[in-house]
């Protein structure tokens, strides 16, 4: 399956070599930890599923270099963030926020964990006074799943 | 073009044709008279048989097609040119959509005629249930194949040379994974046709677990090697030596190989104790379905996009269709009949299985949230129009808290007992390896500095897992207890069963202590070099000696060579090239990697930028344990199936032990 991500890859960038170039590096280390930071957790708007510290596209190096712009000018890491999102949508956050339209996202996993762990529980207690199968365990173990 | 080889194609078409009537006939025939005794089992493995041989002819045809550069298919035409090398022509064949169906169709018939040959001693009603479930799945997709992707279309008249197959992919790793993958993917398809003849025969026991596990470990096997090498692909291929990156196609892959690593833990329980046994089914009927997913759900485009998906609907809403067909009859007869199956099994919390259990929850809950994590930016999108994107940093977060705790468990489990463990005696036997690996975190973490808050955590956590899969063969040798050829003895005495434990439990603390040590430890250097110049990073002196243009056999490339110096002192030469090749026009980037010890130095020459070129050199401590690791489990797996409770058709020793504890 990998091939279709090469072909989407191939399509989406001229060449696809890595993003960063020498010219576009802060002087000041600091800064420029930051910048890879915040760049490494934006999405490349018009490739597949890349950061645009990772892609070569054109549009991957403005965002870089205005991300490293805001933040030469004194902007927090955050503000550097919600100005983008203001620009471009929460689209453009590979870590999504929570707010209502994520947050059924980010409750899926612990969620599922502890219905799992409340049914074996649940189970574990039933199984030591009746005698049953496991016929729920694997009804919820489903319904976990689903 | 010679008219032997047309002849060929067109009897390929046929084969296939033929191919999709006999799945269809055997499929009917299967679901009709399943209970009629030896004599339909046997028409079906004929049946089964005959689809492979008359698809392996098909897949020829296509071969020989794109080996001679017949253009006169269209197939062909599109994905090859007379002059690649040899291999990327055969690999042309499945580096495409209709081409990678045929692939897909040849491996589910390869497995098929496998059970018809090794199923002998299965009883006859199962087999031929697990046989008209196979052909069911041949015929699907046969027919898929054969009416909205048809390979075999020609083109008259014939161009004089093909459009070459995407640079990209013409490569070997990339000519060996989809293969490897596939094999993964479509082996399930057996756990499934047990899965769906269980159901459907209402019988499901101990044997039945039995012969399942081999074709689950076979494809799990499979689907271990064809993820690791994708990822090395990616890592290679795509140039600045990323190695996951949490992709929808990716996950599509990931999912089935985490279900049928659950399926292969809980049907051990169900083989030993008797339990599990609908959970096993259902895990059974999910790994396939995520495989099928993983196939054709990438396939159609719908998860790259709604949008690529709407830009050819036909084909992907007929997909579409055949796996919510599938997946969802086989969900529909799972709800109807799985109550009907007799249960089994009481067990205490702290034993083997409770063990096994908790394993199977983590999987499980990892396989949801993976799932949730893929699909839910298109569900969004689909439902109210909102875009957002679910990428590497919130899966590492997801994924990484649940992966945690079950590492943390796992060494504890094949110290356990069946049934009803001590827990107090097991940590006592852990001792030795928590403290090697407290100690060997803290040497670790001192001496390459702690870079990131979570790497000592991680790094104890691989340590836990590598050494404490050891100690459970220390245990069980005696190892400092009784002499030591004694021990020797006990120890190549054991199960091999207890060898791949142990070794695949170690392959997984392997990995995990790879991801964390690259991801802790790597350093990244971006400059600009003239031939003559020299860079320096993590010790590693890089001269670059040399640039110039070299024509390929279908590209050219320009060449920089360099010199790089390790601390100790060695020299070796790197050769970095970027390719444009002819036919398309398209450039890739090859980059030079250098193995030293476990790490490796990886070396990209980029674009020429004011007279001078982009050089990015990064030193990836210890990644090369990431894929040990998973050959190591792979390894692991291929050592259980020579063990001979294993092999299909020895149903009596596994039995005996059932009432034994595990020591």
């Amino acid at each position: 399956m990998t091939w279709l991500r090469a072909l989407l890859l191939v399509l989406c960038l001229v060449s696809p070599v890595a993003a960063l170039s020498p010219d576009e590096v802060l002087p000041d280390p600091v800064l420029e930890q930051r910048a890879r930071d915040i760049s490494s957790g934006l999405r490349c708007l018009v490739c597949q599923n890349q950061s645009i510290d990772d892609s070569d596209a054109d549009l991957a190096k403005d965002l870089r270099l205005l991300v490293r712009d805001r933040l030469v000018k004194g902007d927090s890491d955050e503000a550097v963030r919600q100005f983008l999102v203001d620009r471009y949508g929460e689209y453009v956050l590979l870590n999504p926020r929570l707010n209502n339209h994520t947050v059924l996202l980010w409750i899926a996993a612990p969620g599922l964990l502890l219905v799992g762990l409340g049914t074996l529980f649940v189970l574990g207690r039933k199984r030591r006074t009746v005698t049953a199968g496991l016929s729920d365990d694997e009804q919820a173990a489903l319904d976990e799943l689903k | 073009m010679a008219a032997g080889d047309t002849v060929s194609i067109e009897l390929g078409h046929f084969a296939l044709i033929l191919a999709f009537a006999i799945a269809a006939i055997s499929t009917v025939g299967g679901y009709v008279y399943w209970r009629s005794g030896q004599r339909i089992a046997l028409v079906l493995s004929q049946g089964a048989v005959l689809q492979f041989v008359l698809v392996a002819v098909a897949f020829a045809a296509l071969i020989q097609a794109f080996v001679t550069s017949d253009f006169s298919l269209l197939l062909a035409v599109n994905n090859s040119h007379s002059l690649k090398p040899l291999l990327f022509k055969i690999s042309g064949v499945w580096g495409n959509h209709e081409g990678s169906l045929v692939l897909w169709i040849f491996i589910l018939v390869s497995f098929g005629a496998m059970v018809a040959a090794f199923g002998r001693r299965l009883p006859d009603d199962l087999l031929s249930l697990v046989l008209a479930t196979q052909s069911m799945l041949t015929a699907a997709f046969t027919g898929f194949t054969l009416f909205t992707s048809n390979p075999f279309e020609r083109v008259f008249p014939a161009p004089l040379q093909g459009n070459d197959l995407n640079p990209v992919l013409q490569d070997v790793g990339l000519a060996i994974h989809p293969p490897l993958l596939y094999a993964g993917y479509v082996g399930f398809s057996i756990c499934f046709s047990f899965a769906i003849a269980a159901l459907i025969s209402g019988r499901i026991d101990q044997a039945w677990a039995r012969w399942v596990r081999p074709w689950a470990m076979l494809s799990w096997i499979f689907l271990t090697m064809g993820i690791a090498m994708g990822s090395y692909w990616a890592y290679y291929e795509l140039g600045w030596g990323g190695w996951w990156f949490w992709d929808p196609v990716e996950n599509a892959s990931f999912m089935p190989w985490l279900a049928g690593t659950a399926l292969l833990h809980s049907a051990l329980v169900m083989e030993k104790r008797n339990a599990l046994k609908i959970w096993t089914i259902f895990l059974s009927i999910i790994t396939f379905s995520l495989s099928l997913l993983g196939t054709f759900l990438v396939r159609s485009g719908i998860l790259t996009s709604v949008h690529t998906f709407a830009s050819d609907p036909t084909r992907g809403m007929v997909i579409l269709a055949l796996l919510a067909l599938v997946i969802g009859g086989a969900f529909a007869l799972f709800a109807f009949r799985a109550s009907s199956l007799r249960q089994g099994g009481l067990f205490a919390p702290v034993s083997r299985e409770g063990a096994l259990i908790l394993n199977n929850l983590f999987l499980a809950t990892a396989v949801g949230a993976v799932l949730v994590g893929t699909l839910y930016p298109l569900l969004l999108d689909a439902l109210t129009g909102t875009t957002i994107s679910v990428g590497a940093p919130f899966f590492n977060l997801t994924f990484g808290a649940l992966m945690a705790p079950l590492l943390l468990v796992l060494p504890f489990g094949p110290l356990l007992a069946w049934k009803r463990a001590d827990v107090v005696g097991a940590a006592q036997r852990l001792i030795g390896a928590a403290a090697l690996a407290i100690f060997a975190t803290i040497l670790i973490s001192a001496l390459g500095g702690v870079s990131i808050s979570l790497a000592p955590l991680g790094l104890l956590l691989g340590f836990w897992v590598a050494f404490g899969a050891i100690a459970e063969l220390v245990e069980r040798s005696k190892l400092g207890r009784i002499p030591l050829g004694e021990s020797m003895r006990r120890l190549f005495g054991l199960p091999r069963t207890t060898w791949s434990t142990a070794l695949a439990h170690f392959g997984m603390g392997v990995t995990v202590l790879g991801i964390v040590a690259t991801t802790a430890w790597e350093t990244e250097l971006v400059t600009t070099l003239n031939p003559g110049e020299t860079a320096e990073l993590s010790g590693y002196t890089i001269a670059f000696d040399d640039f110039q243009q070299v024509p390929g056999p279908n590209y050219l490339s320009d060449e920089g060579r360099f010199t790089v110096t390790a601390p100790g002192g060695s020299t070796r030469e790197m050769m970095a090239d970027r390719r444009t090749y002819v036919a398309s026009g398209m450039p890739t980037t090859e980059a030079a990697i250098e193995t030293y010890g476990f790490s490796q130095l990886y070396l990209q020459l980029g674009e020429p930028l004011d007279n001078t070129h982009v050089v990015r050199i990064w030193h990836k401590p210890y990644i090369t344990l990431i894929w040990l690791g998973a050959i190591l489990m792979a390894l692991a797996g291929m050592i259980s199936l020579t063990d001979r409770k294993h092999r299909v058709g020895a149903p009596q020793r596994a039995r005996k032990t059932v009432a034994s504890p595990a020591e």
